[in-house]
């Protein structure tokens, strides 16, 4: 009985088991000194963490794995670069691009969904060919209306000749750190303000589901409360002990943001428009019956998670610098839906956790990936290519793992029936 | 005589050409529990659509007559109407979501709102929902129809009995529910669940609701109703109160007397008893929605035998699994000899052939000619019109075009050619098409499902004349099953009539229509004043 539960729970995240194990392997071998490890994994925790989490409402809504957070990414690209041009700087320029992408992420998103209603049962494909066409349309507007029909406000954007946008942009003298600059805290105190008022939370929390029913709510609570006091413990040993953690700095905005999300994400299925969601994606076809606008909910679903990428995105490119203006929307729902999936979510189940251990998990692998393939085998290029092959890879394999399971539980069901 | 809570005047509808419901009239008096009762085809569904305001009758060109309802005239124009004028229906699949608690799925898109700082000002949308709430008046529900589950349990891993009753529960917590449907409620129920059942039917009556009940158990209607309103082909036969009738006059009114004029020739051929071709024990299918549930059934050398009963009860299932199109279980014998069951190309091989219910989709390749799909199957099995070189071979196109003009010519198919495509064919030509193609396998076993369904009369009994050919001077056996109980009398030997899963008996083709109807309603033990 025990045993065959711990077989479940091994064979349920096998995914996330296997990379864990990866990260500790890569870590070992790439010989990396772990504080540039952790500081490497900060900066891309903020960098991407909002990205992977714009990816959750689609997938409760019965929509999968939306590829089409590139359409919102270029929302945000095309708002940037004009505004931008125009001479947005700084924190506020990075707000107006966030208001002004908003409308235009809204209305791409809202296309989107249209077109997904269309094609009820193959959302993911669709979306990622959407996202392609997209990108055509994308390059029509950069490399030939631009500076033709369109007017820009820096001719410095402009490939010689005035028609078209350069291939980069650069950030560093307008946006980039506007967010991540605004505030930011040195680690040991973030990780004691993160632990006091986790603590408090959970033990809150606990507090009043003390004489509870719901065992595994309270074990749950406990283990968490058990995790931000050890947090505050270790929050004092960097404070007190000589290393080169103390002086990491926390970009407190950025991280207010992701928490924001992740509390967006958590809270809106509570309400009436989030339960909506659920109910769609479980069935169609009795959420129908039972009078909801299935068509109505599923066009929203898909809106949020495309506004929450372009902005998502935004925040990416202000932290990285430069802006590639015809590649840097192009990977980022590959590797977005990679991280999403390793952190242990499938094509019909995601949640915040997930996506937040998805990021740590995944990103761990691509810092170490080059240096463990040198030290391995002569050649830093072998790690390139080995965390490519792990975004496809695991992006295949957990659409497989679905569809087997898929077919298992049909299996079953009819085993059962004849019986 | 109560009060008249709903009442149905003169109500026809056509599909087309197709005259469905024709002139019914009923009523239905506060907190009383009345029956409606009718074979597959009867009406029985068109009429609750109707009530209900399904966007298949407005689509259709609407329908004739009044729907009165406490003295009110009313127009149902949609399914939200209807549930605003506190109709409500307990569907027969279950509306229930797996991965939902009780009090969620009692409440489903009616849950309980509270309002929150965000919704006060983008809207209802972003209420939060009230599971307190929720739950206690999903508790109140269920303690009405005294069902003692929990309602945060989630109904995933329920027993199906109780989620008959979680749908119930969803029913009378609406406020103003007036008139519950139950559409055959019973027939996923053991025994003493349906019991159950209807005792809480009889409680929901004591608070003035009333409950329209569609079954075909018709031991049920005598025990809990309390009157009865027949249809048989669209129209009324009969309102009855149910303590002046008995289950062998429904029985009679509900199958009534329809058998064609077909009738083969000699009465009652002697048959040879002893020769068993096909031989099934404790077979089962599991064909979603037409479940096998363990048959026990010989089938003789040179008869034609029939499987009747009403949808959904698993006749369709019996031929399936033989040809290995749906997992099935169980001992076969073909010949003497063990089929092997799961594989189609086996059943094949060993010369049974199958025309199937589901002509455009099992049936036929619609975009290929008339001459491809009459040799298809012989091509694959058999090997049959092929030029062989060493290791390759090739279509024998000359060939199988001469065969299919022979075949054309003796099924009489109307076409413009062996060439012609499948998908524009009638109804009747396509159906002859696949029995062509069954026959160039020259099987031992032909089974025959539904073979008359939608197609016109004329070519009905084109079809049937083949058949009966084809066991008379080919020596075919068939098994034939079929929804149309006149069609089966007329042309079978026997007639195996299958009820839940299960084999409810064996009948001869000039039986009683009471002794049908009773069978059909799943009651083996038949009351002697019928024999």
């Amino acid at each position: 009985m025990m045993s065959q539960k711990i077989k479940n729970l091994l064979v349920k995240n096998v995914v996330t088991i296997v990379f864990v194990l990866l990260c500790i392997f890569g870590i070992i071998a790439s010989e990396q000194p772990l504080p540039f490890i952790v500081k490497e994994l900060i900066t891309r925790i903020g960098r991407n963490s909002f990205l992977v989490l714009s990816l959750i409402i689609p997938v409760i809504a019965g929509m999968g794995l939306n590829f089409g957070i590139t359409i919102g990414a270029m929302a945000a690209q095309i708002v940037m670069i004009f505004a931008i041009s125009y001479g947005a700087t700084g924190f506020s320029g990075l707000i107006l691009c966030i208001i002004l992408s908003t409308p235009l992420a809204a209305l791409f998103g809202y296309i989107t969904g249209r077109v997904l209603n269309k094609t009820i049962g193959q959302e993911m494909i669709t979306s990622m060919i959407m996202g392609f066409f997209a990108n055509g349309l994308y390059q029509l507007l950069f490399l030939f209306l631009v500076g033709t029909m369109l007017p820009i406000g820096n001719e410095n954007f402009l490939i010689p000749g005035g028609v078209g946008i350069v291939n980069t942009i650069d950030l560093k003298d307008n946006v980039m750190y506007a967010v991540d600059s605004v505030w930011t805290i040195k680690l040991p105190y973030f990780l004691g303000i993160f632990g006091v008022l986790g603590a408090i939370g959970t033990g809150y929390m606990a507090n009043k589901h003390k004489k509870s029913e719901n065992k595994i709510l309270r074990s749950r609570l406990y283990f968490y409360l058990g995790l931000c006091l050890s947090t505050i413990v270790f929050a004092v040993v960097i404070q007190s002990t000589v290393n080169l953690y103390k002086n990491f700095e926390i970009p407190m905005v950025t991280f207010a943001f992701i928490a924001i999300i992740g509390a967006f994400n958590i809270l809106i299925f509570k309400t009436k428009m989030g339960h909506d969601f659920r109910t769609v994606g479980q069935d169609k076809h009795i959420a129908h019956v039972s009078g909801i606008n299935v068509e109505k909910r599923r066009i929203l679903s898909i809106m949020i998670s495309t506004i929450l990428a372009a902005w998502g995105q935004i925040i990416f490119l202000q932290n990285l610098g430069t802006l590639n203006t015809y590649g840097s929307h192009v990977q980022i729902s590959t590797f977005a839906i990679a991280a999403l999936l390793i952190g242990g979510a499938s094509v019909s189940k995601a949640t915040v956790g997930q996506a937040l251990l998805g990021v740590i998990l995944f990103h761990t692998l691509f810092i170490v990936s080059p240096m463990a393939g040198k030290n391995l085998f002569g050649n830093a290029q072998v790690g390139e290519y080995f965390r490519t092959f792990i975004a496809y890879g695991v992006i295949g394999l957990s659409l497989g793992l679905h569809a087997w399971k898929t077919f298992k539980a049909q299996q079953q069901k009819d085993k059962v029936d004849i019986i | 005589m109560g009060e008249i809570l709903l009442q149905l005047k003169g109500i026809s509808k056509h599909y087309g050409e197709n005259q469905v419901l024709n002139d019914v009239s009923f009523e239905v008096e506060k907190g009383q529990i009345v029956s409606l009762l009718g074979e597959n085809g009867a009406g029985k569904s068109t009429l609750m659509n109707i009530l209900f305001g399904m966007p298949v009758i407005h689509s259709t060109g609407g329908f004739s007559g009044e729907i009165f309802l406490e003295g009110e005239r009313v127009d149902i124009s949609s399914p939200v109407k209807a549930m605003e004028l506190g109709i409500g229906m307990v569907h027969q699949e279950f509306m229930l979501i797996p991965g939902y608690s009780v009090a969620e799925n009692i409440k489903l898109n009616r849950e309980v709102l509270k309002d929150n700082v965000v919704s006060r000002i983008l809207g209802k949308d972003y209420k939060t929902l009230d599971i307190k709430k929720m739950n206690s008046d999903a508790r109140i529900a269920l303690d009405k129809l005294d069902v003692g589950i929990e309602e945060y349990t989630k109904v995933e891993g329920l027993p199906v009995g109780y989620m008959q009753f979680i749908e119930i529960a969803r029913e009378i917590d609406k406020k103003n529910v007036r008139l519950l449907v139950f559409d055959e409620p019973t027939a996923v129920l053991t025994e003493s669940e349906a019991e159950n059942l209807i005792k809480a039917m009889r409680v929901i009556t004591e608070s003035g609701i009333s409950i329209i009940f569609i079954t075909h158990r018709l031991d049920e209607v005598i025990s809990c109703t309390e009157q009865v309103t027949i249809l048989r082909d669209g129209a009324l036969v009969a309102n009855k109160k149910t303590s002046e009738t008995n289950i062998v006059e429904l029985a009679e009114l509900m199958v009534g007397r329809k058998i064609e004029s077909l009738k083969n020739s000699e009465e009652n051929r002697a048959m040879e008893m002893n020769d068993v071709i096909l031989s099934m024990k404790n077979y089962k299918v599991g064909m979603p929605g037409e479940l096998v549930k363990g048959i026990d059934l010989n089938v003789h050398r040179g008869e034609i035998l029939g499987i009747g009963g009403l949808a959904g009860q698993g006749k369709i299932g019996i031929a399936n699994g033989i040809m290995g199109l749906y997992p099935a279980s169980g001992e076969v014998l073909f010949n003497g000899k063990p089929l092997n069951l799961n594989k189609p190309i086996e059943s094949l091989k060993r010369k049974l052939a199958f025309v199937s219910e589901d002509r455009k989709g099992v049936g036929l390749l619609l975009d290929e000619g008339i001459d491809i799909n009459i040799t298809v199957t012989s091509i694959q099995v058999n090997n049959r019109f092929l030029k062989k070189y060493g290791f390759f071979s090739q279509l024998d196109l000359g060939t199988i075009r001469n065969y299919a003009d022979d075949m054309i010519k003796m099924f009489d198919i109307r076409c413009t050619g062996p060439d012609q495509k499948t998908r524009r064919l009638s109804g009747g030509n396509q159906q002859k098409v696949c029995l062509a193609r069954a026959i160039t396998l020259e099987p031992e076993i032909l089974l025959v499902s539904e073979p008359t369904r939608g197609i016109d009369i004329g070519a009905k009994k084109l079809v049937l004349d083949a058949l009966i050919d084809l066991n008379r001077n080919k020596n075919m056996t068939i098994i034939m099953t079929s929804s149309e109980l006149g069609e089966l009398r007329s042309i079978c030997d026997r007639v195996a009539i299958v009820s839940e899963g299960k084999l409810a008996g064996i009948l001869k083709p000039n039986d009683s229509d009471a002794k049908y109807g009773l069978m059909m309603s799943g009651k083996t033990d038949i009351p002697k004043e019928v024999v």
